[in-house]
């Protein structure tokens, strides 16, 4: 009996299709993608069935950390940089060329505008830390958050405001917001929430 | 892998035989770059933008006494928000030196939004079946928002007031505000806490 020859085949797969598999996804993420924005410190925004999309530019973000902590931010670095003359202007205080630009890389931040020039000294990877997320003073005794707002109104007037705060914050520090922005006649914002199915209404009251 | 053929150039007769080279290149590395690069992008985008709640809150300026507009006693609903995630709520106002009755209840569907779409029955129905309609034709979105404004704007409707204690927090905050668009009431507001609602709650809360 003839021995049964197995017949050896080659392993090599042809990798072309394989190839534009990847590209065609890779081209695909290239265009869908807006990179994620660090942000200082995480929050946990509380859920709603509301489904309107942020638009994502001309932005002014209020950052709330449960604690209280304000952080504040605007899109675009032109519109930082007129910021920051805004805010220097108001609390006279002198920022050097290398400091606008340095300020306007920053996406949210949280200082005292009295140490703004100390974090803006500071390395990049060190702006992060936890000691330098102090937080914008927004009580009613020095007001700085509210400066900040009519600074940004100022440098970009169409801007929308847009509050994302975790959800344990406590109310107060809402309302303290609020009343800072009801005071300077900004009476339309956005509360930033994440998606949750929208119950099935009459069912429920049967 | 590779598969750069290795056919056999035997010179026969030694005849000039100009090299074939095959075409075929192997992609392998190529698939490679193409993966790393998508795991880069698929790591840095944020695909979902987040979700956001418009609110617009009633200016500072005053409004003369005659211009106000009276809330009618019976549309009226308050709704209280406490610590723990708790909610009280109570209708109408202090009648005939009679204060009126204070509920508690919870944030689950059975809860507050149950009594919300019970005072607010007319307009769910019409909503429901303004939804049916939708779906059933082709009917614009501009239309169907002009349309369920008309419904929620309704005459007997409640008109809620939000009013949340200094231990509440932004997610119940958040939470009512859902409750507002799920139940489809048109007149809502958040409201300082009065001393008169302080007063009611300890009466029922001891």
């Amino acid at each position: 009996m003839p021995k049964v020859k197995v017949q050896r085949k080659s392993t090599a797969i042809d990798m072309t299709a394989m190839c534009d598999v990847a590209f065609l996804l890779l081209t695909f993420f290239m265009l869908t993608s807006n990179f994620t924005q660090k942000e200082p410190i995480q929050v946990s925004t509380p859920s709603s069935i509301s489904e309107i999309k942020i638009p994502e530019t001309d932005i002014m973000t209020i950052l709330v950390e449960n604690s209280g902590k304000v952080f504040f931010g605007l899109d675009g670095q032109p519109e930082r940089k007129e910021m920051l003359k805004n805010m220097g202007e108001l609390y006279s205080i002198e920022f050097t060329e290398k400091e606008y630009k340095d300020f306007s890389l920053i996406n949210i931040f949280g200082v005292p505008i009295e140490q703004m020039k100390n974090f803006l000294s500071l390395k990049p990877s060190d702006r992060d830390l936890k000691e330098n997320a102090l937080g914008i003073p927004a009580d009613s005794l020095n007001n700085q958050f509210k400066s900040w707002v009519k600074a940004a109104r100022l440098a970009e007037p169409k801007a929308r405001i847009a509050i994302k705060a975790d959800q344990g914050t406590p109310y107060p520090v809402i309302k303290n917001l609020m009343n800072s922005l009801q005071d300077l006649n900004e009476n339309r914002y956005n509360l930033i929430t994440s998606l949750e199915q929208n119950p099935d209404k009459l069912k429920t009251s049967e | 892998m590779s598969e750069i053929s290795t056919e056999s150039s035997g010179g026969k007769k030694g005849k000039k035989k100009s090299k074939k080279v095959s075409t075929r290149i192997d992609f392998t590395p190529m698939v490679d770059l193409g993966f790393l690069l998508i795991t880069f992008f698929m790591l840095t985008t944020t695909m979902i933008k987040p979700q956001t709640m418009e609110i617009a809150m009633p200016s500072k300026d005053k409004v003369p006494e005659e211009e106000q507009t009276k809330v009618k006693a019976s549309r009226a609903i308050t709704i209280i928000l406490e610590k723990n995630n708790e909610v009280y709520y109570y209708e109408g106002t202090r009648e005939n030196d009679i204060d009126p009755k204070v509920n508690k209840t919870d944030f689950s569907a059975s809860g507050i939004r149950e009594f919300l779409i019970k005072r607010n029955y007319d307009v769910m129905v019409k909503v429901e079946e303004l939804n049916k309609e939708k779906a059933r034709t082709e009917m614009k979105q501009e239309e169907y928002d002009k349309r369920k404004n008309e419904i929620i704007a309704d005459k007997k409707a409640p008109i809620v007031l939000i009013k949340a204690t200094n231990d509440a927090s932004y997610r119940n905050l958040v939470d009512i505000l859902d409750e507002m668009a799920i139940c489809n009431i048109g007149r809502y507001a958040i409201v300082d806490i009065t001393e008169y609602d302080i007063e009611l709650l300890k009466s029922v809360t001891i």
